[in-house]
Order: C-alpha cells, then sequence, then structure tokens
C-alpha cells in the first residue's frame, strides 16, 4: 500500500469513527470535540486532494470559529451534563432504517453508473491561494458580492434574536 | 477514474455517502437542537468532501468556490441558528425540541 492510500484509509476511519461518537454521546461538550476531529479528518482529506488552502480554510472556520461558537453556546445554557434524550426504542430504529434505506439508495445508485469518466487531470497548485483567488474573483465576482449580503443579514438577525428584549 | 494512486472517485463518494447517512441519523434520533445542528455541519461537510473530489476528477477549480460558499452559508445558518436557540432556551428553559409543541392541535 502506498502512502496516499493509508492516509486515505485512516483519514476514512478517523472521520467515521469520530461521526459516529458525535451521535452517541451523552454529553454535548464530548460530541464537540469528536466534531472537530471529523473536521480535521475531513482537512486531511482536502490536503490529499492538493486543496491546500480549502484545507486552511477548513480547519480556521470550522473547528476555529464554528466549533468555538457552539461551545460557547453550550456553556452560557449550562448544557455540560448528561441528558438522556427521550425517544421510544421503535422510534430510534426507524431513524437507523431510514438513514440505512437512503445510503442503500445512493450506493446502489453509484454501483449502477458507468465508470465515471476525467475530462482532464488537474494541475497541480490549482488548489493555491494565487489560482483559486483568480477564480473567485474573475467567474464568482457576484456570488462573492452576495455572500457579503448574506452575512450582513446574518449579523443583524443575531444580533437582533440574541439582545435582550427591552421593556417597554 | 482513480484521483489518487489507487484511489477511485467511488471510494470518497462512498465515503461522503457514509457522513451524509450519519448526519440524518443525527437528525432523527437526537431531540437536543445542538446536537441536530451538529449533524447538520455532518451533512454538509460530506458534500463539501463530494465537491472537492470531483473537483479533483474533472481538474475544475469551480467545485472548490462552491465548497468557500456553502461554508459561508454554513457560517451564517450557524450563527442565527444558536442565536434562536437561545431565545428558545430562555423561553422554555430547555433545548429539547419536543418542548416546541404548542402550535400542535
Amino acid at each position: 500500500m502506498s502512502l496516499t492510500e493509508i492516509a486515505f484509509y485512516v483519514l476514512s476511519f478517523l472521520a467515521i469513527f469520530s461521526g459516529l461518537a458525535v451521535l452517541f454521546s451523552k454529553n454535548p461538550v464530548h460530541s464537540v470535540l469528536y466534531l472537530i476531529v471529523t473536521f480535521f479528518s475531513i482537512a486531511g482529506h482536502y490536503f490529499l486532494m492538493n486543496a491546500q488552502f480549502l484545507a486552511a480554510v477548513h480547519i480556521i472556520v470550522y473547528a476555529g470559529a464554528i466549533m468555538v461558537l457552539f461551545l460557547y453556546v453550550i456553556m452560557m445554557l449550562n448544557l455540560n451534563s448528561v441528558q438522556e434524550d427521550k425517544i421510544a426504542t421503535w422510534f430510534k430504529m426507524a431513524a437507523v432504517g431510514a438513514a440505512g434505506i437512503f445510503m442503500l439508495v445512493v450506493v446502489s445508485l453509484i454501483a449502477k453508473t458507468d465508470a465515471l469518466q476525467a475530462s482532464t487531470p488537474m494541475a497541480e497548485n490549482a488548489g493555491l491561494i494565487e489560482n483559486l483567488g483568480k477564480v473567485l474573483y474573475q467567474d464568482f465576482l457576484l456570488p462573492f458580492e452576495l455572500a457579503s449580503v448574506l452575512f450582513l443579514a446574518a449579523m443583524v438577525g443575531a444580533v437582533y434574536l440574541s439582545k435582550k428584549e427591552l421593556a417597554n | 477514474m482513480e484521483i489518487l494512486p489507487n484511489i477511485t472517485i467511488n471510494h470518497y463518494l462512498w465515503l461522503s455517502i457514509t457522513l451524509f447517512a450519519m448526519g440524518i441519523l443525527g437528525v432523527l434520533i437526537r431531540r437536543n437542537a445542538i446536537l441536530m445542528f451538529m449533524s447538520i455541519e455532518l451533512m454538509l461537510n460530506a458534500v463539501n468532501l463530494a465537491l472537492v473530489a470531483f473537483s479533483k476528477m474533472h481538474g475544475d477549480t469551480d467545485g472548490q468556490v462552491f465548497v468557500f460558499f456553502i461554508m459561508v452559508v454554513a457560517a451564517a445558518e450557524v450563527a442565527v441558528g444558536l442565536a434562536i436557540l437561545m431565545m428558545l432556551y430562555r423561553n422554555l428553559h430547555t433545548t429539547d425540541t419536543d418542548a416546541l409543541n404548542q402550535l400542535k392541535g
């Protein structure tokens, strides 16, 4: 086995194992920490696929910003305790069945398709910030600007929702 | 089609599908709103992984740019969603989504 193969299987195992740990941890803080492990292994996959800038952004945005936000909310709501979900066993079985059937459908879809053909091999440096920046600011300028509007709206909404209501 | 030595696009698609199905499972079997949010993040990441794999396969960076935009939407969604969660906790003193039954007929 080559080094990339070993890296792929190790990262995949880590992602799936810690993903399952997210679902089945009783303590929400443990779930957050396992989710960070999942994000790091996905960032490792991006490195493997020559998307270096994306890997860096993924770690900064997800592990750095979003998960810290989750931890802050858990801390502020004081959810750092074991809370049992009261869900009937038949409902859990049905949920596992639904997710399993979804997986079965998509896997069989892929198995039935002909081998996927690639058009052109990717350039070695395509995932670097220089090339991605050119694509982002030339071909995707309007979506990029709209993303900033979306962020502004999200920021206003978050501030409005979370501020205490003033007494009339 | 190999995108890495001995690793085909199908390997990455299977990994992506597994992560996505785990996200669906998480939304269905957990009643804690924060855990449901985390499962949604897991699903978004599964899609991102598939997009990057296809981008690598086709030698086109457009897929990677789409991943950026998905990250943008995910960040905005988490900011607003957690603010709603704070409101929910302030009013109901729980994050259990089963407590939200006042519109039930």
